[in-house]
């Protein structure tokens, strides 16, 4: 009973939330005359062709690794925005590392994200210096390094040799070797790949669960990011965690821009995506910080993504995607807050009612919340 | 936590918004085609960022777009690109173009370079276009502009009309494309006055994609170089050459001597920079929508056009704007230069 009790608990804000962005979308629509169903209708349509729901699944990988790092850090009460900077500086080393240097294949993939990782984490750990030697807030240095981080990019492709001419007015890394690649496996349709590190990204989710849930390191960072005064109380050296925090955030950090760059894109040229950083922490808020919740965040999001491509063609304006993820971000918000006094309330009742009769127990009642 | 979450949303809204800004607000997805089609003619166009209504390159290409509709009787789809995208979802966005029947399909811009390489390989049978950059396959047409060439004539403009001897140059995102525009444009200017003083700013560095939107620092770039004595300047920036209209018009405008030179399209036309338009000397026109009519063309003709496609002064792919009156004092001079380009007397260097 308390089990279900807990799901619905969990499920409720979630499914308000999209059920509200779906109702505002449908009004959006409404307003600029499309015919609703039929756009929702296509849209499902060409979500889940074996093509699309390979891209879809692709895309998560993408957005499930880049909302695991923000996660990391909200749970330590963090706030990592330089994720984006993280990303992109690490898989264009990444890129350079695999793509000059002549290792056998799967040695160079290994090493491409072990680059990755080291150069996220220095990059957090940066902010995560300033923050712990310096007071600087998290949120401030983290943004400047992303500006930081973008200029180191294009001196190192524009102005050096590691950068070379891939195709006429794009300039990147060198395309990596074969063997180094982690193009996937074609398991849904014929023609498009998995890619490989959507592989990668399930392992990330069980080893973050595992951590944070099994481990003395995820006890006292869970503790510090609900009560730092407690935490520190209890033997936990705060500055310690926020430093750990944020060198863990940059590693998974580091991982974002590779399942692009070994699956598919194969060279870090200026073109790569810029902007997985704020979709991450669209999805770990969605997710609330959970690596089930933060799975289905994710798919949801590459969905909306993935089969807005077909609106263009029927005529109605792309953006009122970006509009229902805008929408629904704000309302998840509002929604984990409605059902928090909800619980609240009823808490409050059924100790009430327990304190009223003579015979209750009090103790199994007030369960515990966050 | 709760804190924490709350700002949090806050930014993942605002980044969403940001990022919204980044595509195109205009409605400008599907026009319906116009009945009765009579060459039975698809054509699928995919656009850049930025998007229609860009008042330059984006609306260059529709304009063409809009000539074959019209002279051609083509049926017309155009879809939008995202701020932030992968290959994988421009590849999509051409897939469904050639998978709904459309033929040819062009992309504009190099952004689209992997994709149309791919989709084109998947589609031997449709023709392909890209604007921009030059792709391999029997059936793309690379579409590609001697920039350097048209810049070079609004330099001699620019020398020609500045009575200081220093003239501007604000570009976009530093990268070869725009350098070029650049360098066509400082060479110009020399060939006029060897002792020109050329000052350059870009809006970002090679990466940096806010570089194309960003008017208040195209706007404080000139206004500085207003300061340094610049009397003429040319914004080869996308949408931040706005800002460059705005600090000429700020300082007086043509009355005071000064004026500023647009690119791609005849920016003095564009209704979106009618604010403006007094200051706009001239523009370098890069004729995208030349190229994409003659992609189209072919098309319809049974010919389609192919190969790198070079669309250069001698095959009006590049040239000058003369729809402000005010620019008949110097086309003696710029159409002398002209055709020092076409006879080969001149080579104009891109870099």
């Amino acid at each position: 009973m308390t089990k279900i009790r807990k799901l619905l608990d969990v499920l409720t804000a979630p499914m308000l939330a999209i059920t509200f962005s779906l109702i505002v979308t449908a009004l959006i629509l409404a307003a600029f005359g499309a015919n609703i169903f039929e756009v929702f209708s296509k849209m499902y349509d060409y979500g889940t062709s074996t093509r699309s729901l390979t891209l879809i699944t692709n895309t998560a990988t993408t957005y499930y690794l880049s909302a695991v790092a923000v996660a990391i850090g909200f749970k330590m009460n963090i706030f990592n925005i330089g994720v984006n900077g993280q990303y992109r500086l690490a898989a264009m080393t990444a890129g350079a590392v695999a793509g000059w240097i002549s290792m056998p294949g799967p040695l160079a993939a290994v090493v491409a994200i072990l680059v990755a990782m080291f150069i996220g984490a220095l990059w957090a750990g940066v902010a995560a210096w300033l923050k712990v030697a310096r007071g600087i807030s998290e949120v401030i240095s983290t943004i400047m390094l992303n500006f930081i981080a973008i200029g180191i990019i294009s001196y190192v492709i524009v102005q050096t040799n590691i950068g070379t001419e891939v195709k006429v007015n794009v300039r990147g890394t060198p395309k990596i070797q074969e063997g180094a690649r982690l193009a996937g496996y074609a398991l849904i349709d014929p023609k498009v790949k998995i890619y490989g590190f959507f592989f990668i990204a399930i392992a990330v989710g069980i080893i973050y669960w595992v951590v944070l849930n099994r481990t003395r390191f995820g006890y006292d960072l869970r503790a510090s990011g609900l009560s730092p005064s407690a935490a520190t109380a209890s033997g936990v050296n705060s500055k310690r965690m926020t430093i750990y925090a944020m060198l863990a955030s940059g590693a998974i950090a580091g991982l974002v821009g590779l399942p692009d760059l070994l699956g598919k894109e194969f060279s870090y040229t200026l073109n790569f995506p810029a902007n997985y950083g704020f979709t991450g922490i669209a999805i770990a808020l969605l997710g609330r910080n959970n690596p089930i919740g933060i799975a289905f965040g994710a798919l949801l999001w590459a969905f909306l993504d993935v089969s807005s491509q077909i609106l263009d063609l029927e005529g109605v304006p792309r953006e009122i995607v970006t509009i229902m993820q805008g929408v629904i971000v704000l309302s998840v918000v509002v929604a984990y807050e409605l059902v928090r006094r909800n619980r609240v309330k009823t808490q409050q009742q059924n100790v009430g009612k327990a304190l009223a009769g003579a015979h209750a127990n009090v103790s199994t009642s007030s369960e515990g919340s966050k | 936590m709760l804190k924490g979450v709350k700002l949090a949303s806050v930014m993942a809204a605002a980044a969403l918004v940001l990022s919204a800004c980044g595509g195109s607000d205009e409605s400008a997805t599907a026009s319906a085609a116009p009945s009765g089609a009579a060459s039975g003619v698809k054509v699928g166009l995919a656009y850049d960022v930025g998007g229609k209504g860009d008042g330059s390159f984006n609306d260059a290409a529709y304009a063409g777009l809009q000539r074959a509709e019209s002279e051609l009787g083509v049926e017309i789809k155009e879809v939008e690109a995202g701020a932030d995208e992968t290959d994988a979802s421009r590849e999509e966005r051409l897939r469904l173009l050639a998978t709904e029947g459309y033929n040819p399909v062009i992309a504009v811009g190099f952004m689209y370079s992997a994709a149309v390489g791919t989709v084109a390989a998947e589609f031997p049978d449709t023709t392909f276009a890209i604007v921009d950059s030059v792709v391999e396959g029997a059936n793309v047409g690379s579409l590609i502009f001697a920039a350097e060439q048209g810049s070079y004539l609004t330099g001699v403009i620019a020398a020609t009309a500045s009575k200081s001897g220093k003239i501007g140059f604000i570009g976009g995102m530093e990268i070869p494309l725009i350098k070029a525009f650049e360098a066509g444009y400082i060479q110009g200017a020399k060939s006029v006055n060897p002792d020109i003083v050329v000052e350059s700013k870009y809006m970002g560095p090679a990466g940096d994609n806010t570089a194309w939107n960003v008017p208040d620092k195209a706007k404080a770039a000139t206004a500085a170089m207003i300061d340094k004595g610049v009397d003429i300047a040319y914004a080869a920036a996308g949408g931040s050459g706005l800002g460059m209209f705005q600090a000429i018009q700020a300082a007086g405008g043509p009355e005071k001597g000064l004026w500023a030179i647009g690119v791609d399209s005849d920016q003095y036309t564009v209704p979106s920079l009618a604010d403006v338009k007094d200051v706009i000397l001239t523009s370098m026109l890069k004729r995208v929508d030349v190229a994409v009519f003659e992609v189209i063309k072919g098309v319809v003709n049974g010919a389609p056009l192919v190969g790198v496609q070079n669309f250069d002064l001698s095959r009006d792919g590049v040239g000058y704007a003369t729809s402000n009156p005010a620019v008949n004092d110097f086309k003696a001079a710029a159409d002398a230069a002209a055709e020092t380009i076409k006879s080969g007397a001149v080579k104009v260097a891109a870099e």
